[in-house]
């Protein structure tokens, strides 16, 4: 079992935006240059602080979308309407703007590939990008699969990267009918037929709204993965 | 009113702490469950950060951070368990 | 000093004349929503309001009770710990000097108790004479859960952290016993124009 991290001091470095990438009509990646970065385990996040003009700040967290051995440190961020920090991040942040961010923070939802698998990693919404990161750190010799909840197709963040990935991802869909792709929310029936069994003993990651993770925690619990085998990160409730 | 879980206090909780404690499990000193803090109920929109058993809601931690000092409770925690680095 | 985050403008703020806000206070138009544990939700059926403690016979209003109590309203400036100021906010609430009508008590201090558990402490005299105020709505709507409905307290004069949600009564006591944030470093008292925020301030 790998020991506590130790932190040394995890102070704000400054963040400078290299580039932006639009995802979907309301997720947007932020490439980075953040001096001083020594890199990250897939599933960890960063904090990131705003200044206004008269000195007020924010701070907020979001999960790191990069895997560990890419080139740049990129987050996807999504607008939550009348939020205070993501709109700005995703309609006003441009190529040049600087802001302060630390990180790479969190050991309990992390994962390297010298913790083994199989992994079965669990989305809804935004919730994905943490779970890309993992798929961008994870081995051929580990198996993976990725049940990923969207609202509609347009919604679907890294859609062609995770349809590269063919039959370890399984797309739902909770508000859109199309053909050729599942619709309804991640259930137990959908758990069952789709993810690991729990013979399999797969690590299990969790993320997105806070109703989404608690209702596919529970039904993975009920199907009998052990509770100590999955992690859970809830990003709060779902937008309105 | 926003509830998040101990993950999202990684960060703050780093401002006091040598080691990361998210990972850490906790038992809570109100009803006994033993769980990672990155579980926990955490509450940040708020005048300083509460974390909460997930089983029984009783304050397992609070953060304080205002004006160059920190307030640290962990009186709801009976113990955390942490790996030697 | 950090550097300034071009375009960031964050949560709307006003500037407002410096001797109508305390001290390191921002203005805003909205109403932000701090909350230290989840939100309770007791069925108007269920609730009560309580004076307990050192009083000779504790009282005790139902809802419907409590609703049928002269009330007022109350437009006042409030002041959380966080920075919030919000001008001219408007509440409907009963008075804790109608609460305490009659009352004989030795008391020079009082604890709110809520559902959730969450508790505050205040001295008798700044709950008294106009001072305070439990309230059932906000604007022209009945106070939302999120914002401490159905009634919460209302201590103006106070930061806001001592107008406790979801308050479910009243104890008076003799000496004092700090609350919730007061226990976890808050001030005791709290008074925003010396910015008592923190204990030891």
């Amino acid at each position: 079992m790998a020991g506590a991290a130790v932190l040394g001091r995890l102070t704000w470095r400054l963040a400078e935006v290299a580039d932006v990438a639009e995802e979907t009509p309301r997720t947007r990646t932020l490439v980075l240059g953040v001096e001083g970065w020594s890199g990250h385990r897939a599933g960890q996040h960063v904090d990131i602080r705003l200044t206004a003009e008269d000195g007020y700040q924010a701070e907020r967290s979001y999960s790191i979308a990069s895997g560990p051995d890419d080139d740049r440190l990129e987050l996807t961020v999504e607008r939550i309407d009348d939020g205070e920090v993501s709109p700005y991040l995703v309609d006003e942040v441009r190529g040049g703007d600087t802001f302060e961010l630390r990180g790479p923070i969190g050991g309990y939802f992390a994962w390297s590939p010298g913790d083994g698998g199989p992994l079965l990693l669990v989305g809804g919404g935004s919730g994905v990008v943490p779970l890309r990161s993992m798929l961008r750190a994870r081995p051929d010799d580990v198996p993976a699969k990725l049940i990923y909840s969207a609202r509609t197709h347009e919604d679907v963040i890294y859609r062609d990267e995770l349809s590269a990935l063919g039959d370890d991802v399984l797309l739902t869909l909770t508000r859109e009918q199309r053909d050729g792709v599942r619709a309804g929310r991640v259930d137990a029936d959908l758990l069952r037929d789709a993810a690991f069994a729990p013979a399999e003993d797969p690590r299990v990651f969790v993320c997105g709204p806070t109703s989404f993770v608690e209702s596919v925690a529970s039904a993975l619990v009920e199907l009998g993965h052990a509770p100590e085998r999955i992690r859970t990160e809830r990003f709060g409730p779902t937008g309105r | 009113m926003e509830e998040l879980d101990g993950n999202v206090a990684a960060g703050m909780l780093s401002e006091v702490f040598a080691l990361e404690l998210t990972a850490a499990r906790g038992r809570c000193d109100g009803c006994g469950n033993v769980a990672a803090l990155g579980e926990a109920r955490a509450y940040v929109d708020s005048p300083g950060l509460v974390v909460r058993c997930r089983s029984c809601d009783s304050v397992l931690l609070v953060l304080v951070r205002g004006d160059g000092r920190y307030w640290l409770g962990v009186q709801g925690l009976a113990w955390l368990e942490l790996a030697a680095p | 000093m950090s550097p300034v985050s071009r375009g960031f403008r964050g949560r709307s703020r006003s500037d407002a004349p410096r001797d109508r806000v305390p001290p390191g206070q921002y203005v805003t138009d909205d109403f932000p929503v701090l909350s230290a544990g989840p939100t309770p939700r007791t069925p108007l059926e269920e609730w009560t309001f309580t004076i307990a403690g050192e009083i000779d016979e504790p009282r005790r209003w139902t809802w419907d009770e409590f609703r049928a109590l002269p009330g007022e309203q109350i437009t006042k400036d409030i002041h959380c710990v966080t920075k919030w100021s919000k001008l001219d906010s408007e509440w409907e609430g009963v008075s804790v000097d109608t609460l305490l009508d009659g009352v004989d008590t030795e008391a020079e201090h009082v604890v709110a108790f809520c559902d959730g558990g969450y508790t505050t402490n205040l001295p008798l005299e700044d709950v008294t004479g106009g001072k305070a105020w439990v309230a059932f709505a906000y604007g022209d709507e009945p106070l939302d859960p999120e914002h401490g409905g159905p009634a919460r307290l209302l201590v103006p004069h106070l930061y806001f952290w001592k107008s406790a949600k979801w308050v479910r009564g009243l104890t008076l006591r003799v000496d004092d016993e700090p609350g919730f944030w007061e226990r976890y470093g808050y001030h005791n008292y709290g008074d925003p124009w010396r910015e008592q925020r923190y204990w030891g301030d």
